[in-house]
């Protein structure tokens, strides 16, 4: 007893110099020192400055009159509006490219990372030159590319190129037919949310029923003839009220139906064609991060390839594959600012003419700041909720 | 018994025989490799189909068609357009490419001046090639020269107004010697900053941790042309009255501060990829803390993350694209300029430039991404399951 009593004794030190806890206390107290001697000095510096220059300063500025037209709005918006409202514009904006090139993103990406896996030499030497290719050049390069490359040669409005569905593409964007909804259409968007909510309950039972009987019920095509069968009822029902409002080619522009832009259009194409590469490099790491014992387990337990690739692979592949996903899905929103290179009117390109209006610097940067940061907390919540339904069960 | 009753055995190897017809030569690995089955059939044709449709055009316009020399738009246009070509023609107009290459190249550095970052780019690469190659001698003298003398002699060459040097101010420099400036500095100023980031964050004093997190954090959640706008609009309004920065350095820092966050990220993770028993084994020996680092920790934690690093290196190579946005010349933003050459303006300038561009970066990228691979595998000790 009495010798582990001098074990336990704290050794003495030559000086307070070698002592780890003195010293770590030290350190911090000095970096927090220099931390705040440094903030000290840019808040002071920053004040001098502002008053030497007769800037404005705080967060008025969001009321006044902005004064600048916006090319591409999603609401409703002129120059007589405020600064703040069309930097809601922006935010708008970015929020659906963003949300458009992601979903086209995972599917080009989905579909290239699976062909460099394929037994086909072909495909996969032509999904690996695409990988190749787009990984190795900078994102706004290839947004320059669409916009000057290929959007700017094409024809003018009055030969432009036609498309299925009375589609038209020229130098001034794409048009297509705008859906429009009549009288009682109400009554479709009702079906198909109930649709939805019937498919999403009978997948439940389904599921029950599975884990307590082993019975299994066919869900995917039940929610298929119910997502496309209740609203396609509702809308015989209803008495046909969609029409659509074809865009017609006159003297020297296309009137009427809906116009795609060629600035979001090229912004969308790079974005989604660029992302795609590394979604598509990480879902060829998350299929082979399962291991083949898995797929020959399976096999000898009777599956075939299709079930395999079902059943065993892709939950197990989805695991490795969602966290790097989400990250690529943050670096896409964040790229989506690149669209100030060729003026779409997004959240980064919005900030930047207010900067240069008011004359104040720090506001703005401060609100794309705490916007890419919300969008990117956001995004990793959605995803680690998906991320969380993925994860393995453990006991 | 008798040795009737024992099966036959054979006493000397059977003759290796070749494999069936069937199993080899040119047809059984079309057979295999494009229509093993009937999915497959309809996979190889479309592919064929796709191959058919964009390769030929694509040979068409870059090089049958294409342009090599001209004195401006002329060769470039057709009739229609004011030029030479008969009407219909498409193709490259490389002509564009090969009048503008110094300026690609060098962006508006004075002409009499170009000798110097010539004389750079040769030293460069005289350094990096023995450093590249793992048997060539002297890596230590080779990598102090590297990182630390050629900063200095190129810094003094390309900005000069020292030694009888003219002085040439950097809104002059533009096209690719910006482009490899940025990222040089960047690669070299990032990975330390990065690993010193990573350690804070991993750091058991909570204050010094914080401040990493806090940093690391707020720099990922935001794009990178948020911080070159701070780095161009805001950093003025911190200094005191009177100070003022070049615009190329502020680029500089705003890059480096940018890819260091992110290098940190990955640094961290090959951290903690290092089992406890290596920290502990390195406590027990009695080495301190940056000893353990240095000699124990961080050889291991940076060779499990090479290719992480090299990503990053290659996303920092492609971002300093973005200095565009702060209106500085690097080579996009000088091919992007001139296409509003009048002498040059013709449908096919754009397309033309910005795959000489493209060219140039993708071989760079590739580069690196090949390279690190071949590390990859030298620096494989076989620790892998």
């Amino acid at each position: 007893m009495a010798s582990q009593e001098v074990l336990r004794e704290e050794p003495t030190r030559g000086s307070l110099i070698n002592d780890p806890r003195v010293r770590s206390i030290f350190i911090q107290v000095v970096a927090a020192l220099a931390l705040v001697l440094c903030i000290w000095w840019i808040v002071g510096n920053t004040i001098d400055n502002l008053q030497r220059l007769h800037i404005a300063s705080g967060f008025a500025f969001l009321k006044g009159r902005a004064g600048f037209d916006i090319a591409d709005s999603a609401i409703a918006y002129s120059s007589d509006n405020t600064y703040g409202r069309a930097i809601l514009v922006g935010l708008i904006n970015t929020a659906i490219v963003a949300l458009a090139g992601i979903v086209t993103a995972t599917i080009i990406g989905f579909m290239v990372g699976i062909g460099r896996l394929s037994n086909n030499w072909l495909i996969r030497k032509i999904c690996t030159v695409y990988v190749e290719v787009f990984r190795n050049i900078p994102p706004l390069l290839v947004i320059f590319f669409w916009y000057f490359g290929v959007l700017s040669v094409l024809p003018l409005p009055r030969d432009s190129i036609g498309l299925p569905f009375g589609s038209f593409l020229n130098s001034r964007g794409f048009y297509f037919p705008r859906a429009v909804w009549g009288e009682g259409s109400w009554l479709i968007f009702l079906a198909l949310v109930l649709a939805i909510a019937m498919s999403w309950f009978v997948a439940r039972k389904a599921r029950q029923r599975q884990m307590a009987t082993g019975q299994q019920f066919p869900v995917f095509w039940t929610s298929v003839a119910l997502i496309v069968g209740l609203p396609l009822l509702a809308y015989i029902v209803s008495g046909f009220p969609l029409t659509f409002d074809l865009p017609k080619k006159s003297t020297f522009n296309l009137t009427g139906g809906f116009q795609v832009k060629p600035e979001f259009l090229s912004l969308y194409l790079a974005l989604s064609f660029y992302t795609a590469a590394f979604i598509a490099e990480i879902v060829r790491a998350g299929v082979r991060g399962v291991s083949h014992g898995q797929t020959e387990a399976a096999g000898a337990l009777g599956l075939r390839s299709g079930p395999i690739l079902r059943l065993v692979v892709v939950p197990q592949a989805m695991r490795i594959v969602i966290p790097p996903l989400t990250s690529q899905y943050l670096n896409l929103t964040k790229n989506s600012s690149l669209a100030i290179a060729i003026g779409y009117p997004d959240l980064t390109a919005i900030a930047g003419t207010v900067l240069n209006q008011t004359g104040q610097a720090i506001e703005p940067v401060l609100i794309m700041m705490a916007v890419y940061l919300g969008l990117s907390l956001l995004t990793s919540a959605i995803m680690n909720v998906v991320n969380a339904k993925m994860a393995l069960v453990e006991r | 018994m008798t040795q009737t009753d024992l099966s036959w055995v054979r006493t000397e190897m059977a003759q290796a025989m070749p494999a069936p017809a069937g199993e080899r030569g040119l047809v059984a690995w079309v057979r295999k490799n494009l229509f093993a089955s009937v999915g497959d059939t309809i996979l190889t044709l479309l592919g064929l189909l796709l191959v058919a449709m964009i390769l030929p055009s694509i040979i068409n316009w870059a090089f049958v068609q294409a342009q090599w020399t001209g004195p401006d738009r002329t060769v470039c246009a057709t009739v229609a357009q004011g030029g030479i070509q008969p009407d219909g023609w498409s193709g490259a107009c490389w002509a564009f490419v090969n009048a503008k290459f110094g300026q690609f190249m060098f962006g508006r550095y004075p002409l009499e001046e170009r000798w110097r970052p010539i004389l750079v780019a040769v030293l460069f690469v005289a350094l990096l090639a023995p450093l590249l190659i793992p048997r060539a001698p002297h890596k230590g003298l080779n990598a102090v020269l590297f990182f630390l003398a050629l900063p200095i002699v190129a810094f003094i060459l390309l900005v000069g107004g020292m030694f009888g040097l003219p002085h040439v101010e950097t809104p002059l420099w533009g096209g690719l010697l910006v482009t490899l400036t940025l990222s040089f500095v960047g690669i070299v100023v990032s990975l330390p900053l990065g690993i010193l980031l990573a350690l804070g964050r991993r750091s058991k004093m909570p204050v010094v941790k914080m401040i990493c997190i806090v940093f690391i954090e707020t720099i990922r959640g935001i794009p990178l042309i948020t911080v070159l706008f701070m780095a161009s609009v805001m950093l003025p309004l911190f200094l005191p009255a009177g100070v003022t920065f070049d615009k190329f350095l502020r680029a500089l820092i705003g890059v480096s501060l940018f890819a260091a966050a992110y290098m940190a990220e990955v640094v961290r993770g090959g951290l903690q990829a290092i089992p406890k028993g290596q920290y502990e084994g390195a406590d027990s020996l009695g080495l301190s803390y940056w000893q353990k680092m240095y000699f124990i920790v961080l050889p291991q934690a940076l060779k499990l993350v090479i290719p992480g690093i090299v990503n990053t290196f290659i996303g920092m190579f492609k971002d300093t694209s973005l200095v565009y946005i702060i209106s500085m010349f690097d080579l996009l933003a000088i091919v992007r300029q001139n296409f509003s050459d009048a002498s040059w303006a013709s449908p096919q300038t754009p397309a033309s430039g910005l795959i000489f561009a493209a060219a140039v970066f993708w071989l760079f990228c590739f580069g690196m991404s090949r390279y690190s691979m071949f590390m990859e595998r030298r620096l494989d000790t076989g620790h892998k399951r």
